[in-house]
């Protein structure tokens, strides 16, 4: 039971990390365009 | 038997006898037209044939367009483009005519090919390209013709669309989808031991504390943040007086954290912030989807978006004229607006009579007579003679303010079915709200009431509609139709006549003159320069079949009189292209006998006051699709008319060989608006399918109407549909889809009901639970959603099979 005490928060941090990982993606404009990448792919040249 | 050939660019069938073919990818490829086999072979040229192995759709066949040089002009380029370092300028293009991601990719690498482009990046989500380039090295009507060159076309985008806050809003959207959907994943985990444990004591009271604050901790960003939307909502509609929607939800949210915080707080009572969170994450969901479907359904209506010259020609005291961009003038300003221009500017008439066309903004097609003194709105068409107009209120806005009333038009009418759903729905809640009140205060539970307002709210109701109509929207921009007003689908689905248009409609409109009978002592080439040059202002089909013949004199004066024809003077003559009686008006002597031919041509008659010159026989083919396409349409229980401003007798050929039985010929613009109103006063819904600016009219009046792509811009403003891809097969295939549309929007709108008269007393009485309340609510509009989707689901081509059961006019729910 101790170790949820340090579970929990932790767990909470991680919430915290990925959501502003998840923003920053979203302002540098990786999901401007969700259909390029897509494409991409199949064109060997770029 | 083999298969007829098609062309290897865009799919269409190769003519007989076809005469172009080129070698590409290994192999000897036929082609429709000179101009696909250029495209192909500049796109093989470049090293890009790789497009026609990725591409998932075929081409649009080539066209002739208008050449870009505008675009070059230094008072242009300051409007759109912008400095993106020394010497170097930047802008964003509107790429136009492509069909799938293959295209894009074509244009992308053929933008970076251009000698002094810096940068080329396409936009695949939203078909726009970024573009840089070397000031000194290359000019912006050089990229467009190399996009032109490959088969595309590209116009720059209006700056004052604000592209940069639309990307914003929607990434706003996202981030408080994601906030709202980690968070309730994570607060679900907390509230897992507890619904385990079920109060059976094997969860120590400060671990259960522990799940408690960090729900908390999780729940806040998703009410502070992520609901944010309801919130507003809610506040304005309280403002107004008028709960609707995200009223109860705003108030069930936020009851239902202050409460669960509390208990929290003080360690006892029950908490259900994994119900809220989930609550805010699927409602935001279905709104993102809605938005991001919508977003894509207005793209193919971009060209509301393109950059357009607008310039104004300012005169000085002395009498001098200087032509400055529009958004330079000022009040007091006196402006020269020649005919076919726009007005830039709203102000009054100075001197100068004319007639203004000002549809765009009334939707009123008859032009308006303007004399000195006149009021003109900014935006409308000056149509005959130059005008002098003083401004009065000046700037960019005046255009852009029509285009967006234009769009807000498109996006505020709604089907009638639905703008009663929603007020049906704006009663529910009142009655939900003083039903939580009610039952709040009956069984003295603070809980009971934020229940009935979640269970209760009447979002699938609310739902139930908009879904099906954008996937129903997405679906049509999928096949090549922009829908551009909504309740066209209810009208559409109620549709008993269908009128098509014939030249350019149900034919492709590419005239050619197959045989010219000369009636006078001029030569054969005398006549067909005198026809160039009387048909070079016009914008008529017809007209460019006379495109080909040899250079014409100069002409003076040329009246544009639709439906009928053309005069003008040449050399001081006056002549008159057109209909035989346009033709009588001006020439008293009747033109001498001559044999018309069986086949279905078209005559166009060419007249001076003495006598009549010559007889030009056009031949139109029907579109390949055409007759199908009128059997489907026939399949489907519509009475199918064929209305032209052709001769009667062509009509009737071409109405014959497609199986149109009431077929009407030599009708006027005045004349198909009389027969759509007679079809109307018998009670029948008219459909109109058309394309060329004189249907603009008729296409306002019919109760819902299609314009070809390849029609004239007035066209597909008034109308409901427009088939971008040019394909008149779409015609019942929309037709089907709407049907299908309103049956599921009417099966959404019977369970939507159904669930509220069944939860609202259930809630009321106690015998829901918040969390069953929030389970509940979301599964009642998610299966709204997933319903309305089936709407996109039907891939099949229903006009290419005539007894498809989709298509039987039976309206199995009501």
């Amino acid at each position: 039971m101790e170790s949820l005490v340090l579970l929990v928060p932790l767990s909470v941090a991680l919430v915290f990390l990925i959501g502003a990982l998840f923003w920053r993606a979203l302002q540098g404009g990786q999901f401007d365009d969700l259909e390029r990448p897509g494409i991409d792919v199949l064109s060997d040249d770029r | 038997m083999s298969a007829p050939a098609v062309c290897f660019h865009c799919g269409l069938p190769v003519p007989a006898g076809g005469r172009w073919s080129a070698r590409l990818l290994g192999e000897v490829r036929q082609f429709c037209c000179a101009g696909c086999a250029a495209v192909a072979q500049t796109i093989a040229a470049g090293g890009f044939s790789s497009y026609y192995e990725t591409r998932t759709a075929p081409a649009e066949r080539a066209a002739a367009l208008s050449p870009a040089a505008i675009y070059d002009e230094p008072l242009a380029q300051k409007q759109f483009a912008w400095e993106s370092g020394p010497g170097e300028a930047g802008a964003t293009l509107v790429l136009e005519r492509v069909r799938c991601s293959a295209c894009l990719w074509l244009i992308e690498q053929t933008l970076r090919a251009v000698p002094g482009v810096r940068s080329a990046v396409v936009n695949y989500a939203t078909h726009r390209a970024q573009v840089t380039w070397d000031r000194a090295a290359t000019r912006p009507s050089a990229l467009i013709e190399a996009i032109r060159r490959v088969g595309y076309d590209a116009a720059p985008f209006d700056p004052a669309r604000e592209d940069a806050r639309e990307r914003a809003a929607q990434r706003q959207g996202l981030w408080r989808l994601f906030v709202a959907g980690f968070g309730a994943m994570q607060v679900m985990m907390y509230a897992f031991p507890a619904y385990i444990d079920e109060g059976a004591g094997t969860l120590s009271r400060e671990s259960e504390s522990l799940m408690r604050w960090a729900g908390l901790l999780l729940t806040l960003p998703v009410i502070a943040f992520a609901s944010g939307p309801f919130f507003e909502g809610a506040w304005r509609e309280l403002k107004r007086l008028r709960p609707d929607l995200d009223t109860p939800i705003a108030i069930g949210i936020a009851a239902g954290f202050v409460a669960s915080a509390w208990a929290t707080l003080v360690g006892e009572g029950p908490v259900y912030f994994d119900s809220i969170a989930m609550l805010v994450f699927l409602l935001l969901g279905a709104r993102f989807l809605e938005s991001s479907a919508r977003r894509r359904a207005t793209r193919s209506l971009d060209r509301l978006a393109r950059w357009s010259p607008s310039f104004a020609i300012r005169l000085a005291q002395d009498g001098g004229t200087r032509k400055i961009p529009a958004h330079e003038l000022g009040r007091g300003d006196r402006v020269l607006v020649p005919p076919g221009e726009r007005v830039p500017a709203d102000g009054r008439v100075e001197s100068g009579r004319s007639s203004v066309d000002e549809s765009l903004l009334t939707g009123e097609s008859r032009p308006v007579a303007k004399g000195p003194g006149a009021a003109l709105v900014g935006g409308s068409v000056n149509r005959e003679q130059p005008l002098v107009m003083r401004v009065e209120r000046a700037g960019s806005g005046a255009r852009a303010a029509v285009l967006a009333r234009l769009v807000e038009a498109a996006a505020a009418t709604r089907p009638r079915l639905v703008a009663g759903a929603d007020r049906l729905a704006s009663a529910l809640t009142r009655v939900v709200l003083a039903a939580a009140m009610a039952a709040g205060l009956w069984h003295r539970d603070f809980w009971i009431a934020a229940t009935v307002l979640v269970v209760a709210c009447p979002c699938a109701l609310a739902l139930a509609a908009p879904i099906a109509l954008t996937a129903a929207t997405g679906q049509l921009a999928a096949r090549g139709v922009a829908l551009t007003r909504t309740a066209a689908l209810e009208a559409l689905e109620r549709a008993t006549d269908i009128v098509l248009d014939k030249t350019g409609t149900l034919t492709e409109g590419r005239f050619r003159v197959a045989r010219v009978h000369v009636l006078a002592r001029s030569s054969e080439a005398q006549c067909r320069a005198l026809a160039r040059a009387l048909e070079a202002s016009s914008r008529h089909p017809l007209a460019e079949a006379f495109a080909a013949g040899p250079q014409g004199p100069a002409v003076s004066e040329p009246v544009n009189v639709p439906g009928q024809g053309i005069e003008a003077r040449v050399e001081g003559v006056r002549l008159r292209i057109g209909t035989e009686a346009f033709c009588r008006e001006l020439c008293a002597h009747p033109p001498p006998p001559f044999a018309l031919p069986e086949a279905a041509f078209t005559p166009v008659f060419l007249a001076g006051e003495e006598a009549f010159l010559a007889v030009f026989l056009l031949e139109d083919e029907p579109r390949p699709e055409a007759a199908a396409a009128v059997r489907a349409l026939k399949g489907a229980g519509l009475r199918v008319h064929l209305l032209s401003g052709d001769a009667a007798k062509v009509a009737a050929r071409v109405g014959a060989r497609l199986g149109i039985e009431t077929c009407t010929g030599e009708a006027t613009p005045a004349a198909k608006l009389a027969y759509v109103a007679r079809l109307q006063s018998e009670g029948r819904v008219v459909a109109m399918v058309g394309d060329g600016l004189n249907d603009a009219p008729v296409l306002a009046r019919a109760d819902v109407s299609f314009a070809m792509g390849a029609g004239a811009d007035a066209a597909q403003l008034h109308s409901d549909f427009v088939l971008t891809g040019n394909a008149l097969g779409e015609v019942p295939a929309t037709l089907a889809l709407a049907r299908r549309a309103m049956r599921i929007v009417r099966q959404n709108f019977a369970w939507a009901l159904a669930y509220n008269a069944i939860a609202l007393p259930l809630a009321a009485a106690g015998l829901i639970g918040p969390f069953e309340a929030a389970v509940g609510m979301t599964a009642s509009s998610f299966v709204v959603v997933l319903n309305a989707l089936r709407v996109g689901r039907a891939r099949e081509q229903p006009w290419k099979a005539s007894s498809s059961s989709s298509l039987s006019p039976s309206r199995s729910f009501s």
